[in-house]
């Protein structure tokens, strides 16, 4: 579904991920780890078209297309979502209008009839359960006056309602007290099919208690350092990242 | 980034043509024979005559105000022409009698002036080069004795109306722009809803400027008598022309005791080329009066077109308990340039007035918001609320706040918000990674900034603003 060979990328002319391989199957979740400006964010960021972000060297490939030659919105057609680490807010334009807007812009792109209003409504319904949220959500302005936890919140509504292939969840844990933790959690789960994926970046090995993993990478100054299954989490959690630094060190000599 | 942004904001004005119909113009320039020559032609009473020649001995006093955050070159007002009107047989009972070139005309506009318009129950008093040519729906007005009409029809038809409210809340003296249109003014509307009526359909105009040099000064008096309510429609669009073209209008609302009028515009005249030449300069003076108690008066404004605009709809707050609104968008792109706001003059007790202004500045626009709230010594509990955004759009670009507050009763209560905010690329990006283009994005941020004044327009109307001004900003960001 997605295979990244040696991708270069750098931001203001400085070098932030240096040659990054990965590859993504149907079906699977890979989490990325990693310490603080490692580069996670940013290959998310690269990953969905980010102008700032400019690639140097390497190919992405999703779903057999290159991705790195499409617009940020053919990317999100084509079924690439990402789940903000920081959702924008956007004042007096509501959520039910701005996800109706996005949802019919997707279906308009695969050559799909647009939904009314009112058959929309009802997809909606569905989809707020999955977030445990009540239908006065919709008629608040997107994410603004929102806290911390209803933004991430928010973004897995978008994220059950878009229904696309790939989905990368940036941070999403950060911020989100236990119990938002557990239905963020919950409803990814809910939507893990065989023929979608996810990949969920994150700094603490907390989350993947509850998404749980297929494949875990961790990523050290703009380099995967290590990969394994979902027990390297755990090693991470205990050693620490002094331990991934030490082992890149060995690695790079 | 910034391919798009030429590309689209370099796209030609899509309302840009002449109609080639031979008009019946005065020389140019002004003097008092040229002002008998309007007179004589419209068929006026020696008052009005008298009225306009009082006007115009008191413009030749005045100089053109420059307080305005606007940059123009001079204007030579001996070089426009102040009447011209389309060879037409006047008088006209039905639309098969107006000429078909000006049916053409309004179709390429899209102004649906026959049945689109009758079936969405909104009668439309239409007005090309200064003299009216088509009305509707005026017998289904007239049943409840609504006059919706000319302003010269009314001038015949109603002149103890005209001569009582003509000049009695704009007077000639006002300012040099309005003096000017008092001593030249070719047309406009004409709107009376008597006493306890309230007004079955939006009443709507269409402005256009068509003759080559032709000076556009439009004059529209609307009175709601005790208890009546009206909600009047303005919209615009002008063919391209290189000359600038100095439009100058003056509008009057009078409101009685308890009475409501809603006066809302959507302003789109041709803004000039890519280098600014050639737009419309819009120097207009609007003002309504809530003489009665418990009056109302909601002036709501999108303005999206004019080189330059110089324009600020205000109320007077004369009797006890009334209330004033002022809900604007002002839009800037390219040269553009708008110096817009309002004035409340409190003077009644327990007065209330509302202020929401909307500034977009995109390209190299330049947009000013100025706005005057005065406290009279007897406005006892008078009440102001003003919120005043703006939001840049590119980095070339400029919004300005002049707020004028002037209190001078102790019991008043202000309130005052402000706030200045760029669209973010971040904004951008988000919404183009939930699959939407850059227009779209730009266009659902911009009308999500502006929802506060879109609400306020009739429904038919926020339609036609939102997609007006997501063509005005196309491509302003890439």
């Amino acid at each position: 579904m997605l295979s990244i060979n040696n991708l270069h990328a750098s931001v203001d002319g400085k070098e932030i991920l240096k040659g990054i391989s990965l590859t993504v199957n149907p079906g699977e979740i890979h989490a990325i780890m990693g310490p603080n400006g490692s580069g996670k964010s940013t290959l998310a960021q690269v990953l969905a078209g980010h102008p700032a972000y400019h690639v140097t060297d390497g190919q992405v490939l999703f779903e057999g297309r290159d991705l790195l030659d499409m617009e940020p919105e053919e990317r999100a057609q084509a079924g690439f979502f990402l789940a903000f680490q920081y959702p924008v807010e956007l004042p007096g334009v509501t959520n039910a209008y701005f996800l109706r807007a996005a949802y019919n812009e997707i279906r308009k792109s695969r050559g799909e009839e647009e939904l009314d209003s009112m058959d929309f409504l009802d997809l909606l319904e569905e989809k707020l359960k999955l977030v445990e949220w009540g239908p006065e959500i919709m008629q608040r302005a997107v994410n603004a006056g929102f806290s911390g936890g209803e933004k991430k919140r928010n973004e897995i509504l978008q994220l059950a309602v878009l229904e696309p292939r790939l989905a990368v969840l940036d941070e999403t844990d950060s911020g989100l007290d236990i119990d938002a933790l557990r239905t963020v959690a919950a409803g990814v789960n809910k939507l893990r099919r065989p023929d979608n994926a996810f990949i969920v970046i994150t700094h603490y090995q907390r989350l993947l208690n509850y998404i749980v993993p297929d494949r875990v990478h961790v990523l050290s100054d703009g380099k995967v350092v290590m990969s394994g299954g979902k027990e390297l989490a755990l090693e991470l959690e205990a050693k620490g990242y002094e331990w991934v630094d030490a082992q890149a060190e060995a690695l790079a000599q | 980034m910034s391919s798009t942004v030429e590309s689209l904001v370099n796209k030609a004005y899509k309302y840009g043509f002449v109609t080639d119909i031979e008009a019946d113009v005065a020389p140019k320039g002004l003097n008092e024979d040229i002002i008998r020559l309007i007179s004589a032609k419209k068929q006026e009473p020696e008052w009005l005559l008298e009225w306009r020649l009082k006007a115009f001995r008191g413009w030749q006093k005045m100089t053109e105000p420059h307080w305005a955050n606007v940059k123009y070159e001079p204007i030579d007002y001996q070089a426009i022409r102040y009447y011209a009107a389309p060879k037409t047989a006047a008088p006209l009972g039905s639309l098969d009698e107006v000429d078909p070139k000006l049916l053409e005309t309004y179709e390429k506009l899209g102004i649906p002036l026959r049945e689109q318009k009758l079936l969405a129950g909104v009668a439309v008093d239409a007005i090309f080069d200064s003299v009216s040519v088509g009305t509707t729906y005026k017998k289904k007005l007239a049943e409840q004795g609504i006059i919706f009409c000319s302003f010269g029809e009314a001038v015949r038809e109603h002149p103890e109306l005209v001569r009582k409210y003509l000049g009695s809340v704009v007077p000639a003296s006002d300012n040099f722009f309005a003096a000017l249109n008092s001593a030249v003014f070719s047309d406009g509307s004409f709107v009376f809803v008597p006493k306890g009526v309230r007004c079955p359909l939006e009443l709507s105009t269409y402005f256009r400027i068509n003759a080559s040099g032709t000076g556009q000064f439009e004059r529209t008096l609307i009175i709601a008598e005790e208890g009546a309510y009206v909600s009047y429609l303005e919209g615009c669009t002008a063919p391209k022309r290189d000359e600038n073209q100095l439009h100058a209008a003056v509008v009057e609302l009078v409101a009685l005791e308890g009475a409501t009028i809603k006066y809302s515009t959507v302003q789109n005249w041709y803004a000039g080329d890519e280098r600014g030449v050639g737009g419309v300069y819009n120097f207009v003076t609007k003002r309504g009066k809530c003489a009665g108690a418990n009056s109302k008066i909601s002036w709501t404004q999108v303005e999206t077109g004019s080189a330059i605009t110089w324009k600020y709809p205000s109320v007077i707050l004369q009797g006890d308990n009334s209330v004033g609104e002022f809900y604007s968008v002002a839009v800037v792109n390219g040269k553009q340039q708008a110096d817009t706001g309002t004035k409340m003059i409190h003077l009644g007790k327990n007065t209330r007035s509302t202020i929401v202004s909307k500034g977009i500045s995109a390209g190299e626009g330049q947009g000013s918001y100025r706005g005057l709230v005065r406290i009279l010594p007897r406005a006892d509990h008078a009440r102001n609320y003003t919120q005043c955004d703006s939001m840049l759009v590119g980095n070339r670009c400029g919004a300005h706040t002049f707020p004028y507050i002037d209190v001078q009763n102790s019991t008043a209560s202000m309130e005052h918000e402000a706030s200045t905010s760029k669209i973010g690329e971040d904004q951008i990006f988000y919404l183009k990674q939930r699959g939407l283009n850059t227009e779209n994005a730009i266009s659902m941020i911009v009308n999500g900034f502006c929802k506060e004044v879109f609400k306020e327009l009739p429904m038919e109307f926020a339609v036609e603003a939102q997609k007006l001004l997501a063509v005005s900003l196309e491509g302003s960001v890439g």
